[in-house]
This record gives structure tokens, sequence and C-alpha cells, in this order.
């Protein structure tokens, strides 16, 4: 038995339509594509004929929404992510791309842009990223010049999750250095727009399946009706987002936790030392134990947190911060564990353990480092803690 | 053209999960998973591809207990426009025959262009349903069909796979195929096909539906009978001899010389 997470009919169903997929269309070949370092199209198509790929976006724009956008993700992302984490990347990547557009964007832009992403047609991508703006988005040096009815962007991205294979850009730029980070904007920026195009493809240590590459901007002028929101506000913009987007980091890491522990449970009972099964050894079954209790705590705060960025009350910044640091650090330590359940199999690229580990690392990192995180944390507690009132 | 197709399924327990009772000699069904026969998938794949790519209809059919409408949602889920039920206890002990002309009353009610079948189900194995349905309503049939090449107005060109080969024929239309898992690739349900399968209201036959004598039906109108199911034993491992290789050589020879088969 499950949990009882008192998932809608709706959401039991995205659960098993995604499940059934990663179980027969990416756990055989995620081993290949983890291997040749390339984008999974083939898988991506069924994701899309599956219809998973409108979960988190409004009904009127094509998608499947609901009033629970996040929580559709987070069940989703988390399925597809048990199997292969850099593939289940292509889908919530593409979240995190369309994310400032359903927050932020005019009707007018959703209506353009959405429907397309809701049916899996295109692949969006989310770009703040530099080589010298990281976790400080203020230090920006991408800059977006005002001429006429449009702007005009220069710079380069860096690291960027669906880099080339995305369709659809949500790319941060500066339009008024002099303010720092309310100087910052948001703009939509289509692939094969004059100007825009693709640097260094990255080899990484983990989640290989996924496309990251650099967005080369010169002189690429993007129509100013392309801009999210209102010139300025792309700091926040990037903000909100990541407030709604962490809890798909923390399911991707739950993902990835239940994986490991899957495989590490199947293990212990099957290979035998000394006579009998491994998991008959007090000191590993203590050992799968706790990593059970993590995976499910960890999911636990992720639902929550999910539910409550779906409820759209108040700044749910701490909460989001609290599901992705947690989570991801549950990922890194149960998928370390599982390669030690596995003993010396383990650390073979061989069996599919290892590559639940490079695949969590990853997840302690980006969107936000874990130490951005506490750090969000600590200041939400502070913040309260000095008004007396929630943050 | 636009096809009116008909696709019979069966709900069967899943076999990767069954064990037989060493003492009965029977399956132990309880507690197995019932799953869509998996040669059925196949045809209902095809179905929902042929009606894709020439319009029309896909509709699945399954005689079976009240329980088989999973295995009908489950069709649903994947494609299939229809779907009916035939079911009712006058139908109850129906051997291939019997079954065969049943569905071929109930497919004649529904109407067709095409019927098309699984090879064989995996639990009786009997694969004589199919072409009992085409006999019952004198159809023409391509068994074990691996392609469709081509559809046309009147007819439609098949590759079949025989054990020696692969036999490319032209059936007239409307007629029955029967398919063998080489021919496609199933798809996976999708979230709006679940929720449709979910919504569906079935269709359900029942005998007084179908204009059928009561004698034909159900264990009536089986004319066989099973006499006994048993598991057969499991065959004794042969001998293996071991060591250099014209030693054993030498022994197997022996062997067979002493046993008259050289």
């Amino acid at each position: 038995m499950e949990l009882d997470y008192g998932l809608t009919e709706e959401q039991l169903m995205m659960r098993d339509v995604a499940r059934e997929l990663a179980d027969k269309k990416i756990r055989p070949v995620a081993a290949e594509y983890d291997e040749k370092n390339t984008f999974p199209w083939e898988v991506f198509k069924e994701i899309a004929a599956s219809d998973l790929c409108g979960v988190y976006i409004p009904d009127e724009y094509g998608g499947a929404g609901g009033k629970t956008p996040i929580m559709n993700m987070c069940i989703v992302v988390e399925e597809l992510s048990k199997a292969c984490a850099g593939i289940s990347l292509s889908f919530a990547a593409t979240g995190l791309g369309t994310i400032p557009i359903i927050l932020h964007g005019s009707d007018e832009q959703k209506k353009k842009y959405l429907p397309d992403i809701a049916s899996g047609k295109k692949i969006a991508a989310f770009a703040i990223t530099e080589a010298n703006a990281g976790s400080d988005a203020s230090a920006i040096e991408t800059v977006a010049k005002k001429d006429g009815d449009s702007y005009i962007l220069n710079g380069t991205k860096q690291w960027i999750s669906n880099g080339e294979v995305a369709e659809t850009y949500t790319v941060f730029a500066m339009t008024d250095k002099t303010k720092g980070a309310r100087g910052a904007s948001a703009f939509i920026v289509e692939k094969g727009t004059p100007g825009f195009t693709f640097g260094k493809k990255e080899d990484k240590m983990g989640i290989r399946a996924s496309s990251t590459r650099e967005l080369v901007f010169q002189d690429c002028r993007v129509p100013a009706a392309n801009m999210l929101g209102k010139p300025g506000r792309g700091f926040m913009i990037a903000m909100d987002t990541f407030n709604a987007s962490r809890p798909g980091v923390a399911a991707q890491a739950v993902g990835i936790a239940a994986g490991a522990l899957d495989l590490a449970v199947k293990y212990a009972c099957t290979r035998k030392q000394f006579g009998k099964p491994v998991m008959a050894n007090q000191g590993l079954g203590f050992l799968l134990a706790d990593m059970a209790m993590k995976v499910e705590a960890a999911r636990a705060l992720t639902y929550a947190t999910a539910r409550t960025v779906d409820k759209g009350e108040g700044r749910p910044t701490k909460y989001s911060a609290m599901a992705k640091c947690f989570a991801s650090d549950t990922a890194m330590q149960v998928a370390t564990d599982a390669v030690q359940v596995y003993g010396g199999y383990g650390y073979m690229r061989e069996y599919p353990i290892e590559k639940y580990m490079r695949d969590a690392k990853i997840t302690q990192i980006y969107e936000g480092t874990n130490q951005i995180q506490r750090d969000e944390i600590a200041k939400a507690l502070m913040k309260e803690a000095v008004s007396g009132k929630d943050d | 053209m636009a096809l009116r197709i008909v696709v019979c399924i069966k709900q069967v327990p899943d076999t990767t999960e069954v064990r037989m009772d060493p003492v009965k000699g029977t399956l132990i069904r309880e507690g197995v998973v019932s799953i869509v026969n998996p040669f059925d998938s196949y045809a209902v794949e095809e179905g929902v591809r042929l009606k894709e790519k020439h319009g029309g209809t896909c509709t699945v059919v399954t005689m079976g207990p009240p329980q088989a409408e999973q295995a009908l949602r489950d069709c649903i889920s994947v494609g299939a426009d229809e779907a009916y039920l035939v079911s009712d206890r006058a139908f109850a002990g129906s051997d291939t025959w019997a079954t065969s002309l049943t569905l071929a009353a109930a497919i004649r009610k529904i109407g067709f262009d095409l019927i098309i079948c699984g090879k064989q189900a995996i639990d009786g194995d009997t694969a004589q349903v199919g072409p009992g349905i085409a006999v019952h309503l004198d159809l023409p049939q391509a068994t074990y069909a691996r392609k469709i090449r081509e559809v046309g107005e009147k007819s439609m060109i098949i590759e079949r796979l025989l054990e020696e080969g692969v036999e490319t024929m032209e059936m007239p239309l409307p007629g029955l195929i029967t398919v063998v898992k080489e021919i496609n690739e199933p798809r996976l349900p999708s979230l709006k096909g679940k929720m449709r399968a979910k919504k569906y209201e079935l269709k359900k036959l029942t005998a007084a539906d179908l204009d059928l004598q009561p004698g034909k039906l159900g264990l009536d109108g089986s004319p066989t009978r099973v006499m006994k199911i048993f598991a057969p034993p499991p065959r004794a491992g042969g001998e293996v001899f071991k060591g250099e290789a014209d030693q054993c050589a030498d022994k197997l020879v022996a062997v067979l010389a002493k046993n008259g088969v050289v």
C-alpha cells in the first residue's frame, strides 16, 4: 500500500499514466541516454502523447491544471524521475520555463505560447544563469536595450536546461543596469529569432539525457510585446517562478530517492552472502528503513508545499525552499546509501544504481543551491520573528 | 475509406503471475490480476491506427462476465471509440464454437466492415474463436496478420506470418483478420483516454438482444467438453557428459548405439 495523500481521482490517473510510461518507456532506455549524453526525443514524444505535458497548465489554454497545477506537476515529475531524472527534466525544465508565462503572461501571450506547450508540441526553457550570475541574479550581464517597439538582447546565458531543444525561452536581461535587481526584465524569446544561437553543450556528471547549453544573444531583436509583465519586474517574476517551481525540483528529488530505494530493497532481498539475503542483516535493514523514512518525509513535505503553492495565499518562499532543500538532501543521502547497499556492484556503471547518485547531486545545486535555500528559510524565520507575522 | 472496425477482446488472467495448483492441476485464479489478452491489445492498436488513418470507428467487444468491463475500459483508454459487453448467464460454459457463434451474432448487430482479433488468447490458446466468427458470418479471413499493407474500397492487402515465411494476400471486405504481435507496438493509455474510459457508458448486449436459439448458447450449444486439465510432469533432465570432448563423444555414441538410435 501507499500512504494516502488524498490525491483526486484525476491525480491518481496522472500518477498511473506517468508510472506506466516511466516503467515501459523510460526505464529501458535510461542507461543508453545517460551513456550517449543525448536528448530523448523519442521518449518526449511518448510523454506528449500521454497528455501529461499540460497537467500544470490552465485548462483554458489547453492544459489540465485545474486548481492544483503544481501538485499535478509534482506527481508527474516524481514518477518520471523514479526511472530517470535526466529524462524527467525535459518535462520539468519545460515547467520552469512555462511557469513565468502562466504567472505573469498576458492573455495574449498565454494564448500564443501555452497551448503548444500543453500538447507537448513545444518544449520550453528558463534562462537566468550566466557565468557571473548564479545565486546572485542581480549580477546579470545580458542587456535588453529598447529600440522602437522591440528590445535588442546581447549576452550569454549558461547551463540552460532544454537549451536548443526548446522552442520557447523565458530569458532574463537587464533593461536598466543602474537599478541592480530592479533593472531586470523577463522576455519570451522564440528559437530561430535572428541573433539567438546556441553555444557550448555541457558534458555533465548526471542528468545526462538533459540538454544543457549556452544561449548566445547577439543583437537579437525581440518584440516589446514579448516582455512578461512590466520593465524592471524580472527579478520578482523569477522569485515567483521559483516559489512555484522548487516543489517540482523537490518532486524530482523524491523520485530519484524513491527509485534508488526500490532498487536497493530489491537488491538487498536477492543478494546472498553468508547463506542469506543481505537484507536479513540488521545493519543493512536499518539503513534501508532509514532511507524509506526519509523518502516518505520528503514526499510529505513536497506534497504539502505544492498544495500550499496551489492555494495561492501568501508567499510560500520558505516552504518551497524547505521542500527543495530537504528533498534534494534526501535524494543525495538515499542514492549514496543505495550504492552502499549494492556494495562493489553499486560502484559499477553496469548496474543502474550509481546513476541515481550522479543524478541526485544536481538537485542540491540547481534552482538555487541548498545554501541559498537555507538562507531563504533563515531570512523568513527572522522576518517572522521580528514582525510577529508569518512571511 | 472510412471503416467500421470491430475488435474482439478477451479478459484473461495475467499469466506472468499465474500459478498452477499442483494437486488439482488447475490455474490458481485468486488474487491474479486480469488484463486484456496481450494479442488482443495488438488487435485494438491496429484497429485504432486504421481508424486514425482512414477514418471510421473502432469498437471493441468482449463476451464475458460483468467484471470484463474493466478490460473494455482499458481499450477505451488507448483509443477505442465504443465498447460492448456481451454478457449473460446463458453464455456460461461456452466452448469456442458457442463463443464464436455468440460473438458473430453480436458483431452482426453492431455492424462492421472489418473484424480484428488477436491470434489467440493466452489462457485457452485455442486460436479458434477468430476463425470461428468468420465462418459463422460467412466472411473471408486472414489469420496471423503481421502487416496491413493497403486498405482499398473493397479489399485489403495483408501479410501473414506463417511458419515457412510470409504470405501476402488480398482479402475482400468485409472480412476478418487475426493479428500477431509483430504487427505493431501498442500505445500506452493517455490521460485523456483514461478520463474518457472512466466516464464511458458501456453498451451491453444479452442473450435476449441476439437472434440466437437457446440451444445454441452456453454449455448446451457447445459440442466440445473439457475432459481433464492437468499439468504435464516436468521433463526429467537428460544425461550430461563431462570431460574431454573426444571421451564425451565416445560415451555419447555408446549410449546412442545402446538405445538403437545409431
